[in-house]
């Protein structure tokens, strides 16, 4: 394998963005044409790259090392393995549907889709660095073009919410960087040269104090972007701001930078940090679930219904890494990807009703599936993901986790309650979530036909492409789950099993 | 033909897809797909069925073959796999050819309808998950199947989805099953939790060795709440009357034949798990019999016809869940095949008199006997076979489960169902005395419904008269010796519970006969006797209202608590975090605009400050 795949992937939109920065302002068609293209490039290579990944063997494939700064072990290296390598293939589909959500898009196109390009860049960037440095690095590029996007191109009180949002990851992510300096300086002390690769990294005897130290510093710095309760609220803010293909990418993709730095950062490289600290993810999950699912069922604007849905789905990842066992993992890695999916088919649809209707009230809605029977039928589908309807990812990724969790057998509270019980209270989200999923659903779409929206056009020609192309990968890996449970796995193995040579080590509660 | 009995769902699938991606705007096309490929399913289960007989499959040696859908090794296989003995066997007899007649019957009951398309998909969809369902060889593949058709089940309810009543029906159906599976995925996950699959087979060979029966009977407990939801047993029971929106072939076809009794048969299939713990056991026969004892007084009150037969399908799913609990499997999927036909022909009878009069209300009918002959003699043969009357099929069927309580010591549940049995002829005569005799009202046009619709009702109405002879106690090597739990038996006739439950249906017509045959003013005397139990039973026992304020009241009511906490409480500490670092630095006249770059400033500071504190060695070592 010459051909640097995962290179290729992360600068085709930087490609893209710099054949944008050429093009005439006005000239919005080619702008968008050039965007679909560059990230239609990203797609296939993501496509080829997850199709030819070889997880009957594992580990880190398709590598790639620059020498970057060796005084301080720094190092361009690139690699994907079976936990990464279906994040990268979310974030092509996600940006390649994104930017055909935005095809309506109107206002300061250029900067738009050049922001937006940069963002996507950096996603990749966090998802096939294997050097933590540039892991870091490429984290920072994807979060400071969000702050524009909203602030700009937002809508409900935009420059609050990306105010907010930025503030949010910034803190965030400057505890992971103490984090991430502590455990260079500690590394380098104990290996006797710097080195910034997780691989390496990963084989150093950290103390347990200074796991359980540092996990926390990666627990509160990904966390927030997962988001953890109770640091959610930039969220279900940040989406409703966003326009509709950063609200894509933030909730599709940019909260499982979090996820992912958990897993790469956190229980990858500190096992008994995470096992120590795990009870106390666990109980906050159970927050995001149930407390997310309830205030969902109390909004009154169709994008806040799904930012706090996403908030109480990311609940189920925490809760799957949390019980750090084969089944949960690999639940929480392939939650990741369909809520990606899921919730970004949602914002496509809510977005395109937006754009037309000029509003997202529910209570001003109904019977729209009259209109617009097509986005009925997407938002129902998308829906059904979310409650976890059999045949569509979710379901796959919400069985394995609870699954996991339920047999994971740890006391917590002295023995008060395991994560039995933690897990029961989590599957009883499956309820809560059917009921506001469903009741929205019905507040929107049915009900007797309003005149007043019958000049609504229904979904056709370009805005049908990204919900074609986000439901058939809902349903195709719903029904062959082997697909990507396979490749998961592969990552997955490795991780438990650095996690049980772990020394046992009681949990915090 | 058993080797490819994994077909039988498949063709189902395949006129789904044709319907929606390439027949759709042709409307008779998209019928005849769907027709076609579940007559095709027909067919096969027909040969299925044979070649059990024939090759003597029994419950002990079925034939089952599987593939691994899903595996991580050392850790889970979930299978796709078949498993066929006389039960799957029969199930899919039953749910092909019902299957089958409603979607002819169909064509003529939603001809014009604007969705008439969609229609047939949603019943092809239907038709592929309920026979993956019923070949499912474990509980995984069953739960992912059961929830499936609950999905078909929502959008045939919300069919006619302009309707508020419609979509509310829909949602209130989804969520009630959704309670139910959050118990039952519950279940299984204990039992794969001790035993480590989800394979009935295995399953059925570990369990007896299990020793820990407490904590299996919670299993037991928990998988039942799975059928108290689908078969819809009291408590969980509020959502088939409403189910009742939907056009009035899936009131026939998922909430009375087919769906509705999916719960019966996991209790059948899982009959092992039960069979071994007799304080679940207790558990489901009483659901059961109350359930049927329950719905039936309902029933008497009710004035549209479709939720009559609705709480008439609760109470006959009542019945066949309490023989489960009282050990007869056999006679409840006995009962559940006799049941499937005569009660989806009185749920299309009640479509054909709906079709013709656009009317549901009982007493704005009357004396349409004389325009539609077929329609109102099926019905009547399909009353008779409910009440069971001999030697309808379903004298033999209830029967047998009156007699299984008997014999296996449930003297209470055995007289209960005998009430409940005198319940049935009384309300389904008062339906047909006030509906169909009587003075003709004013303004009411009977015709009798074209050919595709009737002729779906006259081969129902032969399979309602001769289908209790496979099981009947004169018949060697009948329905008890295919389908049985343990061994096979003889049906043994009990002729004193025959005659008492005779005697008891006939009282019924009676009864409904004095009260309604005739003009008489004793049912409104009843009425304003004991207005309690009147109201009671028309406001079916206020349990909707009971339901509906815990979910306004306290659901709704907590999750704007939290909503109020989420903006006030939890966002105003951060909120107020944010002003006091401005407030501060206002003061301090370093920070004067709360711009981002300010903020970065102050943050990158911190960590340059904290990260030194960290890589101080003095300091260092306090991490440790």
């Amino acid at each position: 394998m010459n051909f640097p795949i995962l290179t290729a992937i992360m600068l085709a939109p930087v490609f893209g963005l710099l054949i944008i920065l050429a093009i005439p302002a006005r000239e919005h068609l080619t702008i968008k044409i050039t965007a679909a293209v560059s990230t239609f490039v990203s797609l296939v290579l993501a496509i080829y790259a997850y199709v030819k990944y070889d997880y009957a063997n594992g580990g880190m494939q398709f590598l790639q090392d620059i020498s970057w700064v060796p005084s301080f072990g720094i190092n361009y290296s690139v690699g994907v393995d079976g936990i990464s390598v279906p994040l990268v293939l979310l974030t092509a589909i996600v940006i390649f549907t994104g930017v055909f959500a935005s095809w309506d898009m109107t206002n300061r196109v250029k900067e738009f889709f050049v922001f937006l390009l940069l963002l996507v860049a950096g996603v990749f960037g966090v998802f096939i660095s294997r050097d933590l440095f540039f892991f870091y690095l490429f984290f920072e590029v994807a979060v400071i073009p969000m702050y524009l996007l909203i602030g700009v191109w937002g809508s409900t009180r935009k420059e609050y919410a990306a105010m907010k949002l930025t503030l949010y990851l910034l803190v965030g992510s400057a505890l992971a960087l103490i984090g991430i300096i502590a455990l260079f300086l500690y590394a380098a002390n104990q290996l006797g040269y710097p080195t910034f690769d997780i691989q390496t990294l990963a084989t150093v005897n950290y103390d347990i104090g200074f796991q359980k130290f540092v996990f926390f510093l990666m627990l509160l710095g990904f966390g927030v972007l997962v988001p953890i309760w109770p640091f959610h609220l930039w969220s279900p803010d940040g989406h409703v701001a966003a326009p509709t293909a950063v609200s894509m990418l933030h909730a599709g993709v940019l909260m499982k930078l979090g996820g992912y730095g958990l897993i790469r950062a956190g229980v990858f490289l500190f096992p008994e940090g995470a096992k120590y600290w795990a009870p106390l993810i666990a109980v906050l999950c159970i927050v995001n679930v149930v407390y997310g699912a309830m205030i969902a069922m109390v909004q009154r604007d169709l994008k806040f219904v799904i930012g706090y849905s996403s908030v109480s789905h990311m609940g189920y990842v925490l809760l799957g890494i949390a019980s750090l066992n084969v089944l949960s993992i690999n639940g929480a890695v392939s939650q990741m990807f369909a809520h990606g999916i899921m919730t970004a088919l949602f914002f496509t649809v809510v977005g395109n009703i937006y754009h037309k209707a000029h509003t997202r009230e529910i209570a001003r809605f109904g019977g729209l599936a009259h209109q617009m029977p097509r986005l009925a039928s997407a938002f129902i589908i998308a829906g059904l993901g979310s409650l976890g309807l059999p045949g569509l990812n979710n379901f796959v990724s919400e069985f394995l986790i609870f699954m996991g969790s339920f047999t994971h057998q740890q006391a917590i509270f002295g023995g008060l309650i395991t994560f039995r019980t933690l897990s029961i209270l989590a599957i009883s989200g499956i309820v809560i979530t059917a009921t506001y999923v469903l009741r929205v659903a019905m507040k929107t779409f049915f009900g007797p036909r309003k005149p007043e929206w019958d000049y609504l056009k229904d979904a056709h020609g370009v805005e049908m492409v990204p919900i074609a192309i986000l439901v058939g990968t809902l349903i195709l890996f719903g029904l062959l789950p082997s697909l990507q449970i396979d490749v998961i796995n592969s990552g997955v193995a490795p991780l438990v099993a650095k996690i049980e040579a772990a020394k046992a080590i009681g949990g915090i509660f | 033909m058993i080797n490819n009995a994994w077909l039988i769902p498949v063709f189902p699938a395949i006129a789904f897809l044709i319907i929606v991606f390439l027949t759709r705007r042709v409307q008779l096309l998209s019928a005849l797909v769907g027709i076609v490929a579940i007559g095709t399913s027909f067919i096969m289960s027909i040969g299925v069925l044979r070649e059990v007989l024939v090759n003597g499959i029994s419950m002990e040696n079925p034939v089952e073959y599987a593939f691994t859908w899903l595996g991580i090794p050392g850790y889970l296989k979930i299978e796709a796999g078949v498993l066929i003995d006389p039960l799957t066997a029969v199930m899919l007899f039953v749910v092909t050819l019902v299957a089958f007649l409603v979607n002819i019957y169909s064509v003529g009951y939603m001809h014009g309808e604007p969705g008439f398309s969609s229609f047939f998909s949603y019943l092809a969809l239907f038709g592929a998950s309920m026979l993956g369902l019923i070949l499912a060889n474990n509980y995984f593949m069953i739960f992912f199947f059961w929830e499936l058709v609950g999905l078909c089940s929502y959008l045939l309810i919300g069919f006619y989805y302009h309707k508020h009543s419609a979509a509310r029906a829909g949602l209130k159906a989804f969520v009630t099953n959704r309670v139910a599976d959050f118990g039952f995925m519950l279940g299984f996950f204990i039992l794969f939790a001790i035993f480590g699959t989800f394979n009935f087979r295995e399953l059925a060979t570990a369990i007896p060795n299990y020793q820990d029966t407490a904590f299996l009977a919670i299993a037991a407990t928990l998988v039942f709440v799975g059928p108290i939801g689908k078969s819809a047993q009291f408590p969980l029971h509020v959502w088939l009357p409403d189910a009742m929106e939907g056009p009035t072939p899936v009131s026939a076809l998922i909430h009375a034949a087919t769906m509705v009794a999916a719960g019966v048969y996991l209790l059948a299939r899982a009959f092992v798990l039960f069979a071994s713990l007799p304080t679940v056991m207790l558990i489901v026969a009483y659901v059961g019999g109350f359930t049927a004892f329950f719905a039936a007084t309902i029933a008497i009150t009710q004035s549209d016809i479709k939720r009559i037969l609705a709480y008439s399908t609760l109470s006959q799913l009542g019945y066949m869940v309490m023989a489960m609990g009282v050990g007869s499997m056999t006679a409840g999927m006995f009962h559940l095949m006799t049941h499937a036909f005569f009660k989806a022909l009185l749920f299309l009878g009640a479509g054909s008199i709906i079709h013709a009069l656009e009317e549901q209300d009982i007493f704005r009918m009357g004396g349409i006997y004389k325009d539609m002959k077929v329609t109102v003699s099926t019905f009547i043969i399909a009353s008779l076979a409910l009440c069971g009357v001999p030697p309808l099929a379903g004298f033999w069927s209830k029967d047998e489960i009156l007699a299984g309580a008997l014999n296996h010591g449930f003297t209470g549940l055995y007289v209960l169902g005998t009430v409940v049995a005198f319940l049935t002829s009384l309300y389904m005569f008062r339906l047909i005395f006030i509906a169909f005799f009587g003075k003709r009202r004013a303004g009411l046009h009977g015709h009798e419904s074209p050919f595709t619709m009737t002729l779906p009702l006259l081969i129902l109405a032969v399979l309602s008269i001769v289908s209790g002879f496979v099981g009947a106690p004169f018949v060697s090597h009948g329905f008890s010796s295919l389908v049985y739990y343990g061994e096979p038996h003889h049906v043994v006739p009990n002729y004193g519970v025959m005659g008492i439950s005779v005697l008891v249906a006939l009282a019924g017509i009676f009864v409904a006969w004095v009260l309604y045959g005739r003009p008489s003013d004793v049912p409104t005397k009843i009425k304003h006797r004991f207005p309690f139990i009147y109201n009671l039973l028309v406001n079916k026992y206020y349990i909707d209202e009971v339901y509906m304020w815990l979910f306004r009241r306290v659901i709704l009511g907590v999750s704007y608590i939290l909503n109020w906490h989420d903006r006030h409480v939890v966002d105003g500490i951060f909120d107020g975090v944010g002003r006091l670092t401005r407030a501060s630095g206002h003061k301090l006249r370093y920070i004067q605009t709360g711009n981002l770059q300010t903020y970065a400033l102050v943050i990158f500071s911190a960590v340059v400050i904290i990260t030194l504190w960290i890589a101080t060695p003095v300091f260092g070592g306090m991490l440790q």
